[in-house]
């Protein structure tokens, strides 16, 4: 029973893992119409940034302002130089150019830290794993990760829903010509958003470092799992990609958890292990296709 | 209007000869290497030109086209394997190393898994149908990374290219010749579909589907038909590459596969009859050119890439066009 | 048209490139690794390791002459094909070597080794080519594939531990690892997991293995899956509580640097370790450090190294004349070198006989490193030997 229970625990912990990875993909996916392939890139930018900063330091939290900073200034420049001449351009051509950057940002890691992974200290005072009920341990790092997680959610909600920008940035979302003619530079509205987009995602970067590889190439192993996320929630939504990611992580963590020992019901245990993980692998993508048979839009279709 | 047609033909004339002539020249030249180059140029434009069909005249967006292109390579594998060992796949299905045979195969097994595909995907738009192909094509993955039976994710080796007509197709010439004669056929037969009135309803529905439908055109069945096709030539190009390469691996069905048929189709020019054939053979022609210069080859790569489709709105053969254009 | 201009361009371009070859020419050797992507690090290491033997011998192997020639795969079995084409038709390379990977081995090594060209292989040995398959021209330096997750079975099995939990990722590789471990293991399995190709994420796992609560623990996820597994694996708290043994693919120098101090303990099976004794590895490690300063020294250096040497071996006896294959199979065949791993001969299917060691992670200067505790298989070939008809 308790171990139903961690496992579901895991799931969710999980699940607000894939949201954080996937909140500046949805922002800049959804809201810009961007196909952004170099949104891994950024994840890297971050977590190489960070990580680099909080060894000269010394400080892991010395280094999380650092790699946002970085992540969020790559995501400007690449706004500003290659993405800023595409938005009225074919989705493909977007898809061609972010796939350049892709290239670019991987030779450039390797050129600047070398081929191999980076090794990325955990904070002080979170290395030791706490007990959270009789016989539950659990590292204190994934319950920072679950905070943040959350606190990303809450705080974009109100960013959207809220703010005068976020009223802006849907606004422009649904009626671009519109805003200009009331005056507002969308263009700078654009460049900011690609920014904040980029943050995010080198947040998520950062934080996923210590339990995660920081490695070259590390921003495309995501890369499929955040456009999923997206995808199932509805595209351009935040309270969608939340609950995406949230269903996805449980139904991963609950299928490599106990399909195997299911299927050992039936078969020999390394044909059920095998299987086992086959359908968990294809799991996130069976899913996605389920859902948009059953609702093309998504779970939680935005408005526009 | 007849003088510029005696041109065009003399130039495609010209072209086939030069095209003929690869081998030879290659020989001469002591670079024999550009033999298989070109062959693999002539089958990843079949399988970019098959997925420009359907993302550049019918607008469908599949980022799932590995699966054919793997599934035509493991359909000549799988019944290679099945022929050396002198069993029966599924108990019933005998082995094969003819390519006679092994060609139709893969017609209907990715035609089979096109429409079965196509026929779920199609009943979405936009950015799902992006990504409910992909995630066809990675259950696809998951499945050949974990069928141990036939090499799982080290792949699969085939000890000889399937035979025909008793040639010699351990040559690499040869080899490059039937692939160009299978090329040539596709081309005629893609190029003659582009401009039939089946290739006429199917862009007409990607620029305007309300209008189509008012003239009593049912878009999914012809958006389906459209889909199979594509997906049965980039099938027919998968089992080219395992023939040529004789090996399969589930690389050929990852997504990064797909992206790179898709990048082909970007980089020569959506929607155009020849820029995916274009595309392929500057993509494959730089990586490799590019990698025997420097280490740094990708970097090198993706700042063309960038340049390219920066200055260039509608890809190469929009270059090309411009220079056709000044010149006329 | 332009397809076709810049195809026939690049042929005239490539054909002025090639000089025409000279009796007093050095032999070349053609390298096809893999140096982009997370798994760049290993191919850059052969390459090293192997440049460095070339260095030390000031440009020459077994007293010939040779220049290498390296390009990058890019993990893709089309790229290699094309460029080992390359290599062995146009530039008329008889030794071929360095790829990472089985999966691109088995594209290239059919090509290779009928067109009379020979194979060195610092890394992959897949079981095709060590049995049924095998190769009077193919060689494998390292080792077989299999014997990487045995040697970390008899880790386990000298330690005495009762039970075990076994991990791999879920393809080929992964299956072949953990039938591998048990061949040599002789305790109890007490679960066994495949994951997905590519999981990072390993909670539902970890999970588990706290519910079984075996004795010892040992998984095969290399590269960066491995990273996050032995991360997370400290997080959870069960570093102190359950023994993990590692082998070489899962425990090099790279990844436990990357790993830190959740290393510390780790037992690791493996050929060799920068604290041998022996004077050729000594001889390597000194050269190592003074060429790249404290960048981790991994297995995969050693290997291009030692495979270096094997190349020189067949050149010795066959004074660097290529077309006299026999005498340089036979010069590479009785393994006349100083290999870093001390004791080192081919079997009758070309693959090694060598000791394997376990080892232990320890804090260094530079973070942690393995420490050499003893022998714990020795002279050992493989399983497959016996299907070769060599």
């Amino acid at each position: 029973m308790l171990l139903i229970f961690e496992q579901i625990l895991n799931g969710v912990q999980y699940g607000v893992m894939l949201f954080l990875l996937a909140a500046g993909l949805t922002l800049i996916f959804g809201i810009m119409q961007v196909i952004n392939l170099a949104h891994g890139s950024l994840y890297m930018v971050g977590a190489y940034a960070g990580t680099w900063f909080a060894q000269e330091t010394g400080s892991f939290w010395l280094g999380l302002p650092a790699g946002l900073l970085a992540a969020a200034l790559t995501g400007v420049l690449i706004e500003v130089i290659v993405v800023r001449r595409l938005y009225d351009r074919d989705h493909l051509e977007q898809v061609l150019a972010t796939f350049a950057l892709i290239l670019i940002f991987n030779q450039l890691v390797i050129m600047i830290f070398g081929r191999q992974p980076f090794f990325v200290a955990m904070p002080e005072g979170l290395q030791e794993s706490i007990q959270l009920l009789p016989g539950l341990q659990y590292p204190p790092y994934r319950l920072l990760i679950i905070a943040a997680g959350l606190g990303v959610a809450v705080g974009l909600y109100f960013l959207i829903t809220k703010t005068r920008i976020g009223m802006l940035v849907r606004a422009g979302a649904t009626d671009r010509e519109m805003v200009r003619a009331l005056g507002v530079n969308v263009r700078l509205l654009y460049t900011v958003i690609f920014g904040f987009g980029a943050l995010l995602a080198g947040l998520a970067g950062y934080l996923a470092g210590p339990i995660f590889a920081v490695q070259v190439g590390m921003g495309e192993q995501i890369l499929l799992t955040t456009f999923v996320v997206v995808v199932i929630g509805g595209v351009g939504s935040i309270r969608g990609a939340f609950v995406a990611g949230l269903i996805l992580g449980v139904l991963d963590t609950c299928l490599r958890a106990f399909l195997p020992g299911i299927l050992r019901l039936v078969m020999a245990g390394p044909d059920a292990d095998a299987l086992g993980a086959g359908i968990a692998a294809m799991g996130i993508y069976l899913l996605m296709a389920i859902v948009l048979l059953i609702r093309p839009q998504g779970l939680f279709p935005a408005a526009h | 209007m007849d003088r510029s047609n005696a041109l065009k033909t003399l130039a495609a004339v010209i072209g086939l000869l030069a095209l003929v002539a690869v081998p030879i020249i290659a020989d001469a030249a002591g670079s024999t290497a550009w033999i298989s180059m070109a062959t693999r140029i002539l089958i990843y434009g079949m399988a970019a030109a098959s997925l420009n069909f359907a993302l550049g005249y019918g607008g469908l967006v599949s980022f799932g086209h590995a699966a054919f292109f793997g599934l035509g390579g493991y359909v000549v594998g799988i019944l290679y394997q099945t022929y050396a060992d002198e069993t029966l796949l599924f108990g019933f299905i005998p082995g094969t190393n003819q390519l006679l045979v092994t060609l139709p195969a893969t017609i209907l097994v990715t035609g089979i898994a096109a429409a079965a595909i196509g026929a779920l995907s199609l009943r979405t738009g936009g950015v799902q149908f992006i990504m409910i192909t992909l995630a066809f094509a990675q259950m696809l993955f998951f499945f050949f990374s974990g069928l141990s039976a036939y090499g799982g994710e080290d792949g699969l080796i085939i000890r000889r290219t399937n035979e025909l007509f008793g040639l010699n197709m351990r040559d690499r010439a040869t080899l490059y010749w039937v692939t160009l004669a299978i090329t040539a056929l596709f081309f005629v037969i893609y190029r003659r579909l582009t401009m039939s009135s089946f290739g006429t309803i199917v862009s007409g529905l990607r620029q305007n589907e309300r209008r189509m439908a008012a003239l009593g055109i049912e878009a999914y069945r012809y958006r389906l038909i459209a889909f199979i096709l594509s997906g049965i030539g980039t099938g027919i190009a998968g089992a080219m590459l395992a023939n040529v390469m004789r090996f399969t691996s589930p690389d050929l069905l990852a997504w990064h596969t797909s992206g790179q048929l898709m990048i082909m189709v970007i980089l020569g020019g959506v929607g155009t009859v020849t820029g995916p054939f274009l595309g392929a053979a500057v993509l494959l022609i730089l990586e490799d050119v590019l990698n025997a210069w420097t280490e740094n080859w990708p970097l090198i790569l993706g700042l063309v890439l960038l340049v390219v489709v920066l200055q260039a709105r509608g890809g190469l053969m929009a270059i090309v066009n411009l220079v056709r254009g000044n010149r006329s | 048209m332009n397809a076709r201009s810049l195809l026939l361009a690049g042929l005239l371009a490539s054909a002025c490139a090639i000089p025409g070859a000279q009796a007093q020419d050095p032999v070349k050797i053609g390298m096809v690794t893999t140096l982009s992507g997370p798994a760049g690090y290993l191919g850059q290491d052969v390459r090293d390791g192997f440049n460095l033997a070339v260095e030390l011998g000031e440009g020459k192997l077994g007293g010939v002459p040779v220049e290498v020639v390296v390009e990058d795969d890019n993990r893709n079995p089309g790229q290699a094909r094309q460029i080992a084409e390359g290599m062995v038709f146009d530039e008329d390379i008889k030794i071929m070597t360095g790829i990472i990977f089985s999966n691109i081995l088995n594209a290239v090594a059919p090509d290779v080794l009928d067109a009379d060209a020979f194979y060195i292989s610092p890394n992959a040995a897949p079981s095709n080519l060590a049995g049924a398959e095998c190769d009077q021209n193919f060689f494998s330096v390292a080792w077989q594939n299999d014997a990487l997750h045995e040697a970390a079975g008899f880790v386990a099995e000298n330690e005495g531990y009762g039970s075990a939990f076994l991990l791999a990722a879920n393809y080929q590789a992964g299956k072949d690892a953990l039938t591998g471990f048990k061949r040599r293991f002789s305790g109890e399995v007490v679960g066994e997991i495949y994951t997905p190709i590519e999981q990072n994420e390993f909670s539902a796992e970890l999970a588990q293995i706290r519910a079984a609560n075996p004795e010892v623990v040992y998984q095969f996820f290399p590269g960066g899956a491995g990273i996050a597994f032995l991360r997370q694996y400290q997080q959870a708290g069960l570093l102190g509580e359950i023994p993990l043994v590692l082998g070489e693919p899962t425990g090099d120098a790279v990844i436990l640097n990357a790993v830190g101090d959740a290393a510390l303990g780790l037992r690791v099976g493996s050929h060799w370790n920068e604290d041998f004794d022996n004077e050729a590895s000594q001889t390597f490690v000194a050269a190592w450090r003074e060429r790249y300063g404290d960048r981790p020294i991994t297995t995969y250096a050693s290997q291009g190294y030692d495979t270096a040497h094997v190349i020189g071996a067949g050149l010795a006896a066959n004074g660097g004349d290529m077309d006299d294959a026999d005498t340089f199979r036979e010069g590479v065949r009785s393994a006349d070198f100083e290999s870093v791993r001390g004791d080192f001969a081919f079997d009758k299917n070309h693959q090694p006989i060598q000791n394997w060691y376990a080892m232990t992670v320890v804090e260094g200067e530079n973070g942690p490193k393995l420490r050499t505790d003893g022998i714990v298989a020795e002279h050992v070939s493989d399983v497959y030997v016996d299907e070769c008809k060599m």
